[in-house]
């Protein structure tokens, strides 16, 4: 792209802490302060602070919102109560996925209001999907990409964090819910969602106020070990936590039954969705025949595994790495990949990755390769 | 960053030091260290290696990407740094010092190095 990269609200405030900036889906992003490394290990034993500020924001409203996004999306969201949220996909009609989103439902004024959160690299093509396919229904899809920053806080001492600058009800606020209230004097919608594997919160705000916020929110952190996050460490957060990233794990190429994620799919929801009749499908292909599986791979060496690596057997390509890193918690490689259905169950023998030429011994395993304790 | 002054730099961000007895240190410079991130797999060569100016002899992984490792001189390598091997976050943290990564006994003067203030002036940093 020719353009000129998008900056967020925080821009400043990060160059003012030595950054290194990087270029991810169009907006110039943080990928890491210092070492990316310590950003990871700060999020899984104290808290991180993140600006998120390039998620797509895009806001559904109208008697019909409800019944419109169940239609457009494979998930059931009238089901969806007020202040709660929904991972859910956006597939095309042949079933393959075309983006992963949280809808949050918002609390309720003349009419029902859901926030959808769509990635980045998607976000245009998830509005402009959504705005074709509300043809009929009586509901409005609203561009909101500019209407918020969001920051995120996460981590085991996020709640701590959180509580000395708020008095909202954390305690009441359950996993995948969202409440409004009011951040060191910044008003939010305060959800409990990430993508780190951790406890934490997501702070969707006024860009007006987000370096307020952040700034509140780093003095308030600073007693805990809080420390500034970039891109770099919220993959391998990720990664280690076994959720997917579109553009890796989730393509078109693909369906969320491919993708071992059919427990998205609501057949049972009432009316029909786009994707239905593929999805179907899909969903029986899966149960019969599934062609591959996505599965864990962890290293025995110390050489990292990158996307697009091809996994062997006896010198036969199985199977596609989706996402390789360097494992801080785990202090080895690890990768999701994609693997021929005969060679993924845990503990297979004899699985490599193609590093460079050579074939390094990998050892498959379930997902994920972290989760914490509760 | 400063690049210190009794260094000489490659393009390719590498830095030898002044020979002693015939054998030159390599290392990669700060400004390198900092645009790979976090180093956490080094593979050097090995003692009794050749290496080529300008030709790679090994590699650097990070946590986002793998990065060639060129030599800066052409020779015999007498020794390579095992403790980077052990804990190549070494290179982060010291590049200019315990960080080194192999030394070369050289065979040839090393042409088109650039000095501390060219490859400052090169790297922008």
């Amino acid at each position: 792209m020719s353009t000129a990269p998008r900056l967020t609200a925080l821009d400043a405030l990060h160059r003012s802490l030595g950054a290194t900036m990087t270029d991810f889906a169009g907006w110039d992003m943080p990928l890491r302060y210092a070492s990316e490394r310590d950003e990871h290990n700060a999020v899984r034993t104290r808290a991180g602070l993140f600006d998120l500020s390039h998620m797509g924001e895009i806001t559904v409203t109208g008697p019909q919102a409800a019944a419109f996004l169940s239609y457009a999306l494979v998930g059931n969201i009238a089901t969806v109560g007020v202040g709660r949220a929904r991972y859910t996909m956006i597939v095309e009609a042949d079933g393959g996925i075309l983006d992963d989103l949280i809808v949050y439902r918002l609390a309720e004024t003349e009419a029902p209001e859901y926030l959808v959160v769509a990635n980045a690299g998607n976000a245009q093509l998830v509005l402009d999907t959504l705005t074709e396919r509300a043809g009929d229904f009586d509901a409005e899809v609203r561009d909101d990409r500019d209407a918020y920053a969001l920051l995120a806080v996460q981590g085991p001492d996020s709640p701590a964090v959180l509580k000395s600058v708020t008095d909202a009800d954390l305690d009441g606020l359950k996993y995948y819910a969202g409440l409004p209230g009011t951040v060191a004097g910044v008003p939010a919608l305060i959800a409990r969602t990430g993508y780190t594997g951790e406890d934490g919160f997501e702070l969707f705000v006024d860009p007006a106020h987000a370096e307020q916020l952040w700034k509140a929110l780093t003095e308030a952190g600073a007693p805990y070990g809080l420390i500034p996050c970039g891109l770099s460490c919220r993959d391998t957060l990720r990664l280690e936590a076994g959720m997917p990233l579109y553009g890796h794990e989730l393509t078109t190429a693909l369906t969320p039954f491919d993708a071992g994620l059919g427990r998205v799919v609501k057949f049972e929801k009432e009316g029909d969705f786009v994707g239905r009749e593929a999805l179907t499908a899909a969903a029986e292909r899966a149960e019969t025949a599934p062609p591959r599986k996505l599965v864990g791979l962890v290293a025995e060496g110390r050489r990292v595994p990158r996307a697009g690596f091809s996994v062997v057997v006896d010198g036969q390509v199985v199977g596609e790495v989706t996402s390789g890193a360097p494992s801080p918690t785990l202090g080895k490689p690890i990768a999701m990949a994609y693997v021929d259905a005969a060679h993924a169950e845990p503990g297979t023998e004899g699985v490599g990755v193609d590093i460079r030429g050579t074939h390094e011994p990998y050892e498959v395993v379930a997902l994920p390769f972290y989760k914490r304790r509760k | 960053m400063s690049n210190p002054q009794q260094l000489r730099y490659s393009k390719e961000h590498e830095w030898l030091s002044a020979l002693e007895d015939g054998v030159a240190t390599v290392g990669i410079t700060e400004f390198a260290a900092n645009a790979l991130g976090d180093v956490v797999y080094a593979q050097l060569p090995e003692v009794g290696d050749t290496v080529t100016a300008g030709e790679t002899c090994g590699e650097l992984e990070s946590t986002k990407s793998v990065s060639d490792l060129y030599s800066p001189v052409t020779g015999e390598v007498t020794a390579a740094n095992q403790d980077v091997v052990d804990d190549p976050s070494l290179v982060n943290s010291a590049p200019f010092e315990g960080g080194w990564l192999f030394k070369v006994r050289v065979a040839e003067e090393p042409k088109d190095l650039l000095s501390a203030d060219e490859y400052t002036a090169f790297s922008g940093n």
